[in-house]
């Protein structure tokens, strides 16, 4: 018996060739750790090509968790275990791990040609390169196949099972049942007994590999997190995103209409919504990004909720059409899975360099709602937000995500069904003006839905300005700034509908004040946790509500001493934040695709206070 | 009361059909025909005022849904189309009807016009064909001929004009027509036969911008040249043009010759088929340039009409064969997954 070491955190990095099951390891383990109960942030890191050729560094995928007893906000910035599968994904994530962590290789992925195509000058197993690190070789193909020699399988079918072992060999070393994984390998593949057999078999054979080898003499266990009570359940963003879709189509009592274009990295939204036909979700892949968005104003018209997701260049594609939503004031949600950029940028990084675009990117004065999700499960109830907003207040809305939330996960305590908000869309009711008045507004500046099928409201609307209340086409110079200025007023209405914001950690008064939106919030809560402990006077306010802003930000931007604004860009809420209260906020940025670390975070705090 | 009986009793007039606007087509624009035709057909599709959904792009073209006493939307540049399509999808009950120009749904909307054509909603697409853009100006248009002068063309386009038969014949249109401004007669016809379609109807109507590009279908259209210039194509009937219908259609192989019917008898003739794919391809080639000789003459009436499923109606059976199998979506089990676990 081996003996059991208790640790608080974990950070395990799993790389291999894109086409080793690396993705399926991560999520499995996640999986099985989630629902041991530890609390877990996930980040895949793909590259943008499906199958880059074998072994280069180009084609090298990973999957970073860190589960833990404790709170976990972030996948961790350093990682204490490497999985390498070849020499690729060793020279790829080295520099992410820790200094006496551990690597587990895959010494079949080491060989002479391995070492070259990874550009390596020696075989890092045989210099002295690797003498910083623990590290444990194991021929996991060689294993593999002696597990599967009577089963008459091909050297590629047995290889494609290689991924179980690691597993295998990872749920011994962290004393975890093998159930989760086996009973997915079942459902998996119900249709291929023959391929249920050989990974299970793969599996147990990785589990008790590292049992009987004398490679580690302890095991370690990381307890379950003490969450709050309730049920949980893993989720990704963009899965998050599109069952809040479905939350909120089901609960304004209006079937969902979907039209998209596929783009890394919001297309799983699209496969998402595409399983859930049963509750009447209508998903269509259009020709173009102009056409997804211009099939949603139709079903929008048609009293439909209207939702459309893409990312930076397909957005930027949609920008006129959302003009035209924004003329028309249909109701409709378009979300963002931003991605690096400009242009077609880095497709399968993260980046927040699409807020600017999202409050200003338009023709003529075009203002929209903003808001932003801040984590995996986050996308859930923000983008459930952003419809209500849309119904509710008769606009497009835009959502924003990104690449790192959504396609991280992490644990949600999810909703019942019961709690979540109502929806009331304003259609009419019961006797109506003669002649109908379709941009007739209420306290808001909110106008109702009059839709195709009802008697009496037959009425025109287009993209030419219109004259107030009746919607005419009118070159009326007086009636034109007033429609400006009354659209502005509607969106500007909004904040009447969303909460005050709080300061989310930290203190509520103080030297620094760090502001943050979007997939920030678990880098900077970390950090400002930190940073409080060790007794910087930091408080930390994370926006979901990017426009209109929450009423009562200005007030509490004044009990901080200075602001500082993390973004993965150039800095762009910054300059909102500049604009609109006259405060001397300082822009952290990092624009590389990959997110903040929590020192990065605490250097930017400690260095906003000794620099003045 | 059954739907007909209401209907019965509401009995629509053409007039119900018009707005309040006053119509700002330049006076003499081929578009206040076409106005009016439709205006007419209104009332007998059957179909209440409230059922009715005009939508358009960009262009002169583009203002009619103002002009239309139903639900309408002049919408953006090129994407009526796409517009509709999400309409329709979400809304298969209405009836849908498109408004274009050459420019809109040719040039700026021409990708959003194929898919639509290929999809086959049920919905009826009228397509002002007058080679210019009007509401610019007069630029040359993607059908406009070559050597085209223009203000943007002043030694003539160098650019091969599109023939959108062809084109929509090419996406996979179910119902192809063409029609004349100044034809309301046939004009009408044309409409009711494209309205009574399921399907996308493609009705092309030559329509003359007075200002901008006069008499670009005056050969078609003017007494003396139309029936020489025209070929009337009837179901069922056999192609033949001409004041005193002289002229007709044979085929020799694959191969369309005008021939003499003093010399050629009416049951050599070619037969207009509307269900004939291939006679239709090469019907749509009629498209020779009427200067030139021995040219053949241009159709006009229905090119090909074919029953194709339409997509709205696929979407809506496959929602309920989801419900069949798996049931009406329960959000409580949508929101908890297959892997849930308890802390506390």
């Amino acid at each position: 018996m081996k003996i059991v070491e208790e640790k608080n955190e974990v950070t395990i990095v799993f790389a291999g060739d894109s086409g080793d099951g690396i993705q399926l390891t991560g999520t499995q383990f996640t999986t099985t750790n989630a629902l041991f109960g530890n609390d877990i942030s996930t980040f895949p890191d793909y590259p943008a090509e499906i199958r880059a050729p074998q072994g280069t560094v180009a084609g090298v995928s990973g999957f970073q968790l860190k589960f833990g007893s404790n709170e976990v906000y972030t996948p961790g910035d350093i990682c204490d275990v490497l999985v390498a599968m070849n020499a690729a994904a060793l020279k790829v994530n080295l520099p992410r791990l820790r200094k006496n962590g551990t690597i587990i290789l895959n010494t079949d992925g080491f060989n002479a040609k391995d070492i070259k195509l990874a550009k390596y000058e020696n075989n890092p197993l045989e210099d002295k390169s690797l003498d910083d690190y623990r590290t444990i070789q194991i021929d996991v193909s060689k294993l593999t196949k002696a597990a599967l020699v009577d089963s008459g399988m091909g050297k590629k079918e047995i290889d494609r099972s290689r991924n179980m072992f690691v597993l295998g060999f990872l749920y011994y070393m962290y004393s975890r049942k093998l159930e989760n994984t086996e009973k997915f390998i079942k459902e998996k593949f119900a249709k291929k007994p023959e391929l249920i057999d050989a990974n299970l078999k793969v599996l147990n054979a990785g589990y008790n590999y590292a049992d009987t080898s004398e490679i580690f003499t302890s095991r370690y266990n990381v307890k379950a997190a003490e969450l709050p009570k309730g049920e949980y359940r893993s989720i990704m963003g963009n899965q998050a995103t599109a069952i809040g879709l479905v939350a909120a189509s089901q609960k304004a009592g209006l079937d969902l209409f979907y039209g998209t274009y596929p783009i890394t990295p919001a297309s799983d939204i699209l496969h998402e919504l595409a399983k859930h036909k049963n509750f009447g979700v209508k998903t269509f892949q259009a020709e173009d990004e102009i056409a997804a968005i211009c099939s949603v104003i139709g079903a929008a018209f048609g009293g439909k909720l209207g939702v459309t997701a893409s990312s930076g260049p397909g957005i930027a594609l949609k920008g006129e059409a959302i003009g035209l939503g924004v003329m028309l004031e249909l109701p409709m949600v378009i979300c963002n899975v931003q991605r690096g950029g400009p242009s077609t940028g880095l497709p399968t990084k993260t980046e927040q360099s699409d807020l600017l675009q999202a409050i200003y990117g338009r023709n003529g004065e075009a203002p929209m709602p903003v808001i932003a999700a801040s984590s995996p499960s986050d996308c859930f109830e923000t983008v459930y937000e952003a419809v209500r907003i849309a119904i509710e207040h008769m606009t497009p809305v835009f959502f924003l995500s990104d690449g790192y939330i959504a396609n991280g996960s992490e644990p949600w305590k999810f909703p019942n069904p019961d709690s979540l908000k109502e929806i009331k869309a304003p259609f009419i009711n019961g006797e109506v003006e003669k002649p109908f008045l379709p941009y007739r507004r209420d306290q808001n500046f909110v106008r109702r839905w009059a839709i195709p099928g009802v008697e009496g409201l037959e009425h025109r609307i287009g993209g030419l300005e219109k004259q107030d209340e009746t919607g005419d086409v009118s070159y009326d110079p007086e009636n034109h700034e007033k429609m400006v200025k009354i659209r502005q007023a509607k969106v500007d209405a909004v904040v009447n509908s969303i909460p005050l914001q709080e300061i989310n950690n930290g203190l509520p008064e103080g030297e620094v004040l760090v502001i943050g939106w979007g997939s920030t919030f678990g880098v900077i809560k970390t950090a400002v946790k930190k940073a409080v402990e060790e007794g910087v006077k930091v408080g930390h306010i994370h926006l979901r509500y990017l426009n209109p802003l929450p009423k009562n930000l200005g007030e509490l931007i004044q009990k901080f001493d200075h602001v500082i604004v993390p973004e993965m860009n150039n800095g762009q809420l910054v300059k909102i934040l500049r604009d609109k209260y006259l405060v001397d906020a300082k822009g952290i940025n990092k624009i590389k695709g990959i997110p903040f670390s929590t020192q990065e975070i605490i250097d930017a705090i400690e260095d906003s206070i000794i620099k003045v | 009361m059954s739907e007909l009986e209401v209907l019965e009793q509401i009995k629509l007039s053409p007039k119900d059909f018009a707005t309040d606007q006053d119509v700002k087509w330049c006076p003499g624009c081929g578009d206040y025909s076409i106005l009016k035709q439709v205006q007419s057909i209104m009332p007998e599709l059957g179909r209440k005022k409230e059922d009715i959904v005009f939508i358009s792009g960009i262009g002169c073209s583009s203002r009619f849904p103002y002009y239309m006493n139903t639900y309408g939307m002049h919408s953006i540049h090129g994407r009526a189309t796409a517009i509709a399509s999400g309409l329709k999808i979400s809304r298969p009950d209405l009836s849908v009807w498109i408004v274009t120009g050459d420019g809109d749904s040719l040039s700026i909307g021409g990708n959003h016009l194929i898919h639509m054509i290929r999809r086959n909603f049920d919905l009826n697409v009228l397509l002002f064909n007058n080679e210019i853009y009007g509401l610019t100006k007069g630029q040359y248009s993607p059908t406009s001929k070559a050597g085209k002068v223009t203000k943007s063309t002043p030694m003539g386009s160098v650019d091969h004009p599109f023939n959108p038969m062809a084109l929509c014949l090419g996406a996979s249109a179910t119902f192809i027509a063409r029609t004349l401004d100044r034809d309301p007669k046939h004009q009408r016809e044309v409409l009711l036969q494209g309205s009574k379609h399921v399907g996308t109807s493609i009705i092309e109507i030559y329509q003359n911008c007075n200002v901008f590009n006069d008499g670009a279908f005056e050969v078609f259209t003017d007494k003396g040249s139309k029936p020489i210039e025209t070929l009337m194509m009837e179901s069922g009937q056999p192609l033949v043009f001409g004041a005193e219908s002289e002229f007709g259609i044979k085929l020799d192989g694959s191969t369309p010759r005008v021939v003499e019917l003093s010399s050629v008898s009416k049951n050599e003739l070619w037969i207009h088929d509307e269900k004939d794919r291939f006679k239709a391809q090469l019907l749509t080639s009629f498209f020779d340039d009427p200067t030139v000789e021995g040219h053949l003459p241009r159709p006009f009436g229905v090119f090909y009409q074919e029953d194709r499923f339409r997509y709205e109606d696929a979407i809506s059976q496959q929602i309920e064969r989801a419900i069949e199998i798996k049931g009406k979506g329960d959000l409580a089990k949508l929101l908890s997954g297959n892997n849930v676990w308890k802390v506390g």
